[in-house]
């Protein structure tokens, strides 16, 4: 009755995931006409298109979201987002996507959790990205054939001046690390 | 003596009763509002049944005033002050308090609700006791109307009204009547030509006695009110004399100045500086475009005067003012394209072969640049592929929310005529085919069978970035086929973007002038969407067509001739009701200083030279109250919002505030006790 | 004029021709950038993936430690402009998330009041705080005869929505005409480089690649302008594996739009970072600009 009542309605995977996306209550005015599908430069490669990655939503298929491949293939580009004649935030809703898969293993047939891990693994331990660290540690675990490849590259970039040995710590470290942690604590207990 | 009031709850079936507790309302009304002789709650307070109780009421309890809380003024309060007639007590001695637009409808806590209706009948209550009875006026309806809009909607009214042996003035604000239809090639589902329909409209509407034509103009100014209005026109310059041209048409075809035009041709035809947008034009008297005509921008040429074989240009012609008495108006001013630019997705201004409909309504038109053959922008090549795209602009929160409702019979009809013109493959691309009127349903299973492709998805982007060798030199569709869940480039040599019916750019302005006023959208707003779709909030002005919201030919006929019924109601009547709610000055306390005389926006205030006052004119005054806030000494009075009645009503509202302040003062005086 | 200044952490190293061009470029036009005293990384599209809250402290702890006096946050490289307007942002409009985010700040002695600092692109403030009458002055060095695709990438024109156009903006090729160059309207300008796709699905990130490189070599560009780091390294670095995939020949320089802003200005490609970049620009600099000026 009236119009407080959303979110009573609706699938429960449907307001779970409204409710981890910051604006997400626009999901509900989907008109299933694709401009998502269509704009997404990954589009081919997806298992299901963002479109229908909305209809799954709707239908409560939380495990068979959670496992494609839509969101890993997402590349941030933002044209479905502003392209979206109901303005949706599906760039965000597919971030919320990843949070949820990660957090419960579902991530499938992708390095991306991998990749995410390592770069944050190092944004902790020094303040700053440092490319090598990041390369070498993520290639050798997770793609250890397409570190052959990358050899010639990133010799170019080493003569250029551009692939630094060492990494930059911030001096303040212990300050980052005391708000991750803290932030941590927040997140999870909520 | 104490006035006895009549408290009438109505729960509006669950409208109300679902978020007010209305059996309590009546309940405590009855108990806690001084002079309230009967308090009562009742289903539906409209319905016979209900009237006929607060009548009985009225006979055997005595009632002197009556109170009901229900929905808006706007949808009953002429019931129940006709009830309160009907049982011998003046009408404006009943007052209406909502509880449904503002309380129901808008609260979600039955609680707070319920407190809000108790303090809103609370203020009714108290203010209905200082209630004058007041006796309506009646004015004479003159019988002419003003029709502004010569598209099919203003011509259908304009007809039907002058048929009936009533005046019309037809205003149009370009210089032939006919709109948006005279450009189409053909019509859907029928596929009849527009011209062939339209025209002979045109030229009835041309000849008729009945009708003065007014193109080339605009309305400047209304004043009065229904069945009295004032209407101040602007006639533009056209700079050739009306009763001297013939028509014949030789200062155009002489004319050496080209100009592309973007009105009547879509921006894909040319016309001359002196024009006739069209052949079969209504008027046929041409004018001239100041902005391009080489006598008006540099001082030379003077050719059209030349050649004129009756001496009909006149340079020195200035814009003229004309004022007309109505008694009604019928605003009938249709729409605008969307300006498909806005989104450069679609790349129209710098693909070449993006079209907009209407561009490609002038590319179908056997009449149009290029007489009907469907070619490209090089004006030659026949296209191979043609892609429609519905939705442009329309079902889009970014630029309009709702659906034009002709777009898709739009599509199909365009997907037809390429379809019968050329050998190209024809896609449309839709979101949801809204083919829901007499006859659609079927054209669209034509399309299917004639060959049509359909895809389901809206289109991401239209783009000229090949990826592969079958893509070079092509337009690229890209889009979601929702049907398949895949993406899809379709390469074509043509784009038509379906673009978006959207108000005038002056809706709102021309609105203002006649008292009504706009939906979100833009689009006029009607009294009731669906039991008074042409009528409006101002008595007399009606609208009819697409400035009410998008729709097509036959919906835009069926309004224009409602408007024109409705009318032809008003002028049989012959006479109207106009409320008594005006304002009254008091002639001893007036010191003659004027002040309301020049705020008065309805003129309506006259100064008494002799007496040296002012006086109001009681059939002009609207009751808006502007001078009785404005007076220095206090002396004008607003008939039903005086400063008793409004009061009375704050007081009521805040009875709750004044029983904490008794309740206060009664400890206060035991306690000094 | 003064702006606070978030370099980011590819400026040091493998954007450094982005970083040493904008510092020229900065002091030609006369505004002082102020970096961030011992910024963080801002966790580009990674940290968001994982944990919302965290990602969005991280960010804040940047915003929070703009020096008190500057309202002005300047970022060079898409990501981080987008992290860092977008954490504020959200912080402006999630009670929750901001009141979060504080407390996690607090951990570490900091707080931020959403909204204090207004984050901007580099080419933002070039272009609406100096503006064609100022560049064109300071112009010494027209580009004339240069054919450059300016190229957008995603995030500084997507989803915030700024003064330019989210599907076609002008304002680098606005920029470049005041600077004679002779710009490329291609329609992918604001397409994806493939972003981190080049780490995680190579034949994803390489066909995206290819699809701007195509563009460029149809409208018959000189070069493609970047405006962030990761596009750079993208269509440069990975030029070479993507011709290799396709069998194309691509030769197609990649440079900095401050770099050819400091040609323009007068300065010497060495102290504009040129030759870092892997497929050089220097032909095709020498071909269109040599008969006019020494360069």
């Amino acid at each position: 009755m009236g119009a407080h009542s959303e979110g009573n309605h609706g699938s429960a995977f449907l307001r779970e995931v409204i409710a981890d996306t910051p604006g997400g209550e626009r999901i509900v005015h989907c008109l299933q006409c694709g401009s998502c599908g269509g704009s997404c430069p990954s589009g081919a490669d997806m298992q299901y298109t963002p479109r229908t990655i909305f209809a799954m939503i709707n239908a409560n298929q939380r495990d068979a979201v959670l496992s494609a491949n839509t969101m890993w293939y997402c590349v941030s580009c933002y044209l479905c987002m502003t392209r979206c004649p109901q303005n949706i935030p599906i760039t965000d809703v597919m971030y919320a996507l990843k949070r949820l898969a990660i957090a419960e293993g579902k991530a499938r047939g992708t390095d991306a959790p991998a990749l995410a891990k390592t770069f944050t693994d190092i944004l902790e331990k020094y303040g700053r990205s440092f490319e090598l660290g990041l390369a070498s540690r993520y290639y050798l675990l997770n793609r250890p054939m397409a570190m052959m490849k990358m050899g010639p590259m990133g010799l170019s970039m080493f003569t250029r001046g551009r692939m630094a040995l060492l990494p930059t710590k911030i001096k303040n470290l212990d300050q980052l690390q005391a708000i991750i942690k803290k932030a941590r604590e927040l997140g999870e207990a909520s | 003596m104490a006035e006895r009031v009549g408290i009438y709850v109505c729960h509006c079936g669950s409208n109300i009763a679902g978020t007010v507790d209305v059996e309590e309302v009546a309940r405590w009304a009855g108990q806690h509002i001084k002079d309230v002789v009967v308090s009562k709650d009742y289903k539906f307070m409209c319905s016979s049944l209900g009237q006929a109780m607060i009548e009985e009421d009225i006979k055997t309890k005595g009632l002197t005033r009556v109170v009901v809380a229900a929905c808006s003024p706007h949808l009953h309060e002429k019931t129940f002050r006709r009830a309160c007639a009907n049982a011998g007590l003046n009408p404006y001695l009943c007052q209406m308090t909502n509880i449904r637009e503002h309380v129901s409808w808008v609260c979600t806590d039955k609680a707070a609700g319920t407190e809000k209706a108790k303090a809103l009948v609370s203020a009714s209550a108290e203010r209905v006791k200082y209630q004058r009875p007041l006796e309506p006026m009646y004015v004479d309806v003159n019988p002419a109307t003003l029709v502004v809009g010569g598209g099919i909607a203003g011509l259908q009214a304009a007809l039907e009204l002058a048929d009936a042996g009533h005046p019309v003035y037809l205003v149009e604000r370009e210089p032939s009547i006919g709109g948006h239809m005279a450009q189409f090639d053909k019509t859907f589902p029928t596929l009849d030509c527009s011209a062939c329909i339209l025209t002979p409209k045109m030229s009835e509407a041309g000849q008729h006695e009945n009708i003065t034509l007014l193109t080339y103009s605009e309305l400047e100014e209304v004043s009065g009110s229904v069945g009295g209005f004032t209407v101040k026109i602007r006639k533009k310059a056209r700079y050739v004399d009306y009763d001297k041209c013939t028509g014949c048409g030789i200062c155009s075809e002489k004319c050496p100045r080209k100009v592309i035009d973007t009105v009547f041709e879509a921006g894909i035809g040319e016309r001359k500086a002196i024009y006739s947008p069209f052949p079969q034009a209504v008027p046929r008297i041409p004018v001239i475009d100041v902005d391009s005509c080489l006598y008006f921008t540099r001082g030379k040429c003077q050719v059209c005067s030349k050649v004129c074989p009756t001496n009909a240009i006149d340079y020195e012609q200035k814009d003229e003012l004309i004022e007309v008495k109505v008694g009604n108006i019928i605003l009938a001013t249709g729409w605008k394209l969307f300006d498909c630019a806005r989104m450069p997705q679609y790349g129209y201004g710098r693909l070449a072969n993006v079209f907009t409909n209407l561009e490609f309504e002038r590319l179908c038109n056997a009449a149009g640049p290029t007489n009907g053959k469907i070619v490209l922008r090089d004006g030659k090549t026949e296209p191979k592929s043609v892609a429609i795209i519905h939705c442009v602009g329309s079902r889009d929160v970014n630029y309009n929310e709702g659906c034009s409702a002709v777009c898709c019979m739009a599509a199909l009809k365009l997907g037809h005529l390429v379809l019968e013109k050329t050998n190209a493959e024809v896609y449309s691309f839709y979101i949801d085919m809204r083919t829901n009127q007499k006859m659609y349903e079927e054209f669209y299973q034509r399309l299917l069978a004639e060959g049509m492709h359909f895809v389901r998805g809206k289109v991401a982007e239209v783009t000229d970035a090949a990826r592969n060798p079958d893509e070079q030199g092509k337009l690229i569709v890209q889009c979601e086929d929702t049907l398949l869940g895949r993406q899809r480039r379709i390469p074509v040599d043509m784009v038509v973007l379906m673009s978006a019916m959207e108000p005038q750019a002056d809706a709102k302005e021309l609105g203002l002038k006649c008292g009504i006023s706009c939906s979100m959208a833009g689009w006029y707003t009607e009294r009731h969407p669906k039991l008074d779709p042409v009528a409006t909030m101002t008595d007399g002005v009606f609208v009819a067509g697409v400035c009410q919201g998008a729709k097509d030919i036959p919906a835009s006929v069926a309004q224009g001739a409602a408007a024109a019924a409705r009318v032809q109601g008003m002028i049989t009547k012959g006479r109207v009701m106009i409320e008594p709610i005006v304002a009254t000055i008091d002639e001893e306390g007036c010191s003659g200083c004027r002040i309301c005389n020049n705020l008065c926006p309805y003129n309506a205030i006259e100064f008494d030279e002799e007496k040296k006052v002012s006086r109001v004119i009681a059939a002009l005054c609207k009751g808006c109250g502007t001078c009785v806030a404005a007076c220095p000494a206090g002396v004008i009075t607003g008939a039903h919002f005086n400063n008793q009645q409004i009061f009375a009503e704050i007081e009521g509202a805040l009875w709750d505030a004044a029983a904490a302040k008794t309740e206060e003062e009664t400890a206060t005086q035991s306690v000094s006790a | 004029m003064k702006y606070a200044y978030y370099p980011g952490c590819s400026m040091e190293c493998n954007a450094a021709a982005y970083e040493m061009s904008t510092q020229v470029v900065a002091r030609a036009l006369g505004f002082k950038l102020v970096e961030v005293d011992d910024w963080n990384c801002c966790g580009a599209t990674e940290f968001f993936s994982q944990d919302e809250l965290t990602a969005s402290a991280v960010v804040a702890r940047n915003l929070a430690l703009v020096a008190p006096e500057l309202n002005q946050l300047v970022a060079p490289c898409a990501a981080c402009y987008l992290n860092l307007a977008k954490t504020d942002r959200l912080m402006q409009d999630n009670a929750t998330i901001n009141a979060k985010v504080n407390e996690a700040l607090a951990a570490g002695g900091l707080k931020y009041k959403a909204g204090r600092v207004r984050v901007r692109h580099l080419l933002d403030v070039i272009y609406q705080d100096f503006g064609e009458e100022r560049i064109r002055e300071k112009v010494v060095r027209s580009l004339e005869g240069l054919r450059v695709a300016p190229y957008y990438g995603c995030q500084v024109v997507r989803p915030i929505k700024g003064d330019d156009s989210t599907e076609y903006p002008l304002h680098m090729d606005e920029l470049f005409k005041w600077l004679g160059a002779e710009v490329v309207d291609y329609p992918v300008k604001a397409h994806c480089c493939g972003g981190h796709m080049t780490q995680i699905s190579e034949p994803q990130a390489f066909e995206l690649i290819r699809r701007l490189l195509q563009s460029a070599v149809d409208y018959e560009a000189d070069m493609i302008l970047c405006m962030c780091p990761m596009c750079q390294l993208n269509l440069d670095a990975y030029q070479s594996r993507v011709n290799g995939f396709f069998g194309t020949n691509f030769r197609m320089p990649i440079v900095y739009f401050t770099q050819m802003l400091g040609v323009a200005l007068g300065f010497e490609l060495k102290e504009l970072g040129f030759g870092k970049e892997l497929v050089s620009a220097e032909p095709a600099l020498r071909a269109k600009l040599a008969q006019r000026a020494s360069v």
